[in-house]
């Protein structure tokens, strides 16, 4: 079976991802998203008249000859990888703005098909297009779809056949201004009388090229000898661009030629029924949405619900899944007689899927309503909103969603953080995250802090611990993007798109993907690395010790069992890899004030911060069974720990690593395992330094 | 009477985009920013000679929202410091 390799390219928000879908039908397999370093492209298979259709789909740029990582990331793609033919889709009710791109994809001279998206829209805004015109100008074959109502999907499919058999291309009847034109005309003449010729490239095109400063040509044509007779006249030409256009900048000049060569072909070939100077539906939600003042209440407002739908509503299936998990430990341990074998899967392995797929109903819940919001084009607004607030800081306006779900917790959170299209912003932004405290270090903070103030102020003391912890975080982003990212900043221009109603499909698509990537990537390392901590924390064996407790226990009463019990997890613990390592790294945390066992907690909290109160409850030997409301654990805690290094303790909590799952979803969102010694390396200095300030100023 | 006469003063009078108001509409006479902005700008249909209209102003016009042939754009108001219009 033949294979045609299809790319799909196209301006964002033409539905582009929902013509993937229509074209591919139900019979489409997905081969999977693979990135670029942070871009993806998605690859898709499907049959269609005993051909393999194979498509690629890149990210929605507006250009492909701009700087951003996605532009980079199409236009590499676009001019080195092999395919055969490129489907432009566009928005048949922005034609024109769409048809830039268009323009800049036809410089490319590959075998090409335009399709004209959102045909039932333009039908019902009167707007009424003459495609048989616009094939006839551009030269390559137009077809007009809907990629909700099907129409023109299986004609689109025909047209590639076409294309793709097909080697002799249509000539294009593209006319730039007079100016343009005239001067093209005469270098056009000279190539024809020198009898020039360069690849499949006509001589009005490479004299339109060479008037436009095309760089790749330039390089192309250095070492001919021609070029030191064409230079006169393209200095000529240029000159005469440059008074006509009132501007010495090449760049502008190919700008305002395409825009101009669009502008005539929207003129020549769509006719809009409609009256232009009433209110559309857009406007007149935006006159409320964005209004100055009731704008941010509302996206507060909306905000609100959705988080409280993410930790609310979430939390119903969490401890579902949470006891399901228990119970299901506890039905496969009582099937295993190998008491070794019972541990690693019981306390290992189930233990640590388990922490993984708790997380899934947090995570699908976000993510339906972050779909929700990108697919109904509120989100641009919602950055629109806060931009002000947050470029202050050197982030982006859509920072502020990913930084509040840091609040509920990081995982969610690092991954929210793809919307941010700059790759700088995306990145500060990552770092930052952790510093909004998750839900889970909120256990250790309710136990220091009833420990160490008492019931009726520890409310104070935590609101302050989570409003320095967030400013912390946004004097941090400003000092990376001083520091670290720095340069420039990229423009914020960005459109706001109609608002649409959200695609059922489409949602279902995000949600579905990432929950699955989500699932799969996460899961096998944070498996792997929760066994680790697991072996760690629970090796060596030490049955000399076990032995001694184990007579001692037998011979003493029913509460000194108890107590010999908990003194039993404590030395093991202590005799372990990790309480190994806890005292040899004791010395690092010496200056904050912490002795071995907190550092001991503090290290298991690298893989959740849950396990920090329950390391604490061993080391002090009141047993595994705590929580923060325990009383015993804080008695002990205040009568072992000073007060400066319980403050010091909370500062290093609030700012050090999330847990493991965090940090290999984070890993996987930055682009690679060398953000992740950053991010530990940035955050774990930063804690150690205010921790120790911290301890300084209480000790006095 | 007074705003009808800073109407007609304004009228025709080169000034910054980001000067303009809410419900105004202005012609762009020069964009006057770096590169990479320009070429972003462009890619929206946003040239020398392209109408425009403010849509919507956020709190101390920190964000502008502007129309231009169709296609709302949100841009920062520094940015907008950066083009120069003609108010029609």
């Amino acid at each position: 079976m033949d294979t045609i390799k299809i790319v799909l390219a196209g301006q964002p928000n033409v539905g582009k991802s929902m013509l993937i879908n229509a074209m591919s039908g139900s019979n489409g397999l997905k081969v999977g998203n693979f990135s670029g370093v942070t871009v993806e492209k998605t690859e898709l298979c499907f049959e269609h008249h005993c051909h393999m259709f194979e498509m690629v789909d890149l990210p929605g740029t507006y250009s492909i000859s701009g700087f951003s990582q996605e532009e980079k990331v199409a236009h590499k793609y676009l001019l080195n990888e092999e395919y055969d033919v490129i489907i432009n889709v566009l928005d048949a009710t922005h034609l024109k703005r769409n048809l830039l791109l268009t323009l800049e994809l036809l410089k490319l001279n590959k075998k090409m098909v335009l399709a004209l998206n959102m045909a039932d829209e333009a039908k019902k805004e009167g707007i009424d297009i003459d495609i048989k015109q616009i094939e006839k100008i551009v030269g390559v074959p137009v077809v007009l779809v809907s990629a909700n109502t099907k129409e023109g999907v299986e004609e689109l499919l025909e047209k590639v056949h076409e294309v793709a058999d097909n080697h002799d291309r249509i000539k294009s009847n593209i006319t730039y201004s007079d100016v343009m034109e005239e001067e093209a005309l005469e270098i056009e003449k000279f190539l024809a009388q020198k009898g020039f010729a360069l690849r499949d490239l006509s001589n009005r095109e490479i004299a339109l090229r060479l008037l436009i400063e095309d760089k790749a040509l330039y390089k192309e044509m250095h070492d001919e000898p021609i070029m030191l007779e064409l230079q006169p006249l393209i200095l000529k030409a240029r000159q005469h661009l440059y008074t006509h256009h009132e501007t010495k900048d090449v760049q502008e000049i190919k700008a305002n030629e395409y825009h101009a060569i669009a502008r005539g072909i929207h003129l020549e070939t769509v006719k809009c029924q409609r009256n232009k100077g009433g209110k559309t539906l857009t406007k007149r939600i935006d006159e409320l949405l964005i209004n100055k003042y009731l704008g941010i209440p509302i996206f507060l407002f909306l905000m609100w619900g959705l988080f409280q739908l993410t930790f609310t509503v979430g939390a119903i299936p969490m401890e579902l899944i949470d006891s399901a998990i228990g119970a299901f430990g506890d039905w496969v341990g009582s099937n295993i007689s190998n008491e070794f074998m019972r541990n690693v899967i019981v306390d290992g392995i189930i233990a640590g899927v388990g922490a993984v797929l708790l997380f899934l109903p947090n995570i699908i819940i976000l993510y339906i309503g972050i779909a929700l919001l990108e697919t109904t084009g509120y989100m641009s607004r919602v950055a629109f909103l806060l931009d002000g607030f947050f470029h202050k800081f050197g982030l982006h306006g859509k920072s502020f969603i990913p930084l509040v779900t840091g609040f509920g917790c990081s995982v969610p959170a690092y991954m929210a953080a793809r919307t941010l299209k700059s790759e700088k912003d995306r990145l500060i932004t990552l770092f930052i995250i952790g510093f909004m405290s998750c839900g889970a270090r909120l256990p250790i903070y309710v136990l220091f802090t009833g420990a160490f103030f008492g019931a009726e102020q520890a409310g104070n003391i935590l609101f302050i611990i989570y409003i320095s912890g967030a400013m912390l975080g946004l004097v941090m982003a400003k000092v990376l993007r001083v520091v670290v990212f720095k340069g420039e900043d990229e423009p914020f221009v960005m459109e706001m798109p109609k608002y649409r109603f959200p695609s059922f499909t489409l949602i279902w698509h995000t949600v579905y993907n990432n929950a699955k990537s989500y699932v799969k990537k996460a899961g096998t390392f944070i498996l792997a690395a929760s066994v680790l901590v697991w072996v760690l924390a629970t090796y060596p064996n030490q049955p000399l010790l076990e032995q001694e407790y184990q007579t001692k226990i037998e011979q003493s009463s029913k509460e000194d069992a108890t107590v010999l019990e908990n003194e039993l997890k404590m030395k093991k613990l202590e005799q372990s890899y990790l309480g190994q390592i806890g005292k040899v790294s004791e010395p690092v945390f010496a200056p904050l004030g912490f002795d071995w066992k907190m550092t001991v907690a503090l290290e298991t909290g690298l893989a959740a911060k849950e396990v920090v109160v329950s390391t604490l409850g061993v080391l002090y030997s009141i047993g595994d069974e705590v929580d923060e409301n325990s009383n015993a654990l804080a008695r002990e805690l205040k009568k072992n720990i000073s007060f400066a290094s319980a403050m010091a303790f909370i500062v290093f909590v609030m700012i050090y690593l999330p847990c493991l799952a965090a940090s290999m979803v984070f890993a996987k969102e930055a682009g690679g395992y060398k953000y992740l010694l950053y991010l530990f390396v940035f955050t774990t200095v930063t804690a150690w330094v205010f921790s120790f300030v911290t301890y300084r100023i209480f000790i006095n | 009477m007074v705003m009808i006469m800073q109407l007609y003063r304004d009228k025709g009078i080169k000034m910054k985009l980001s000067e303009l108001h809410k419900g105004d509409k202005a012609m762009i006479k020069k964009i006057d920013s770096s590169e990479d902005l320009k070429r972003r700008l462009a890619s929206f249909g946003v040239v020398r000679g392209s109408e425009l209209s403010v849509e919507a102003c956020s709190l101390g016009k920190k964000t502008m929202e502007i129309m231009v042939d169709d296609t709302l754009i949100g841009l920062r108001g520094e940015e907008a410091k950066e083009i120069e219009v003609e108010k029609l």
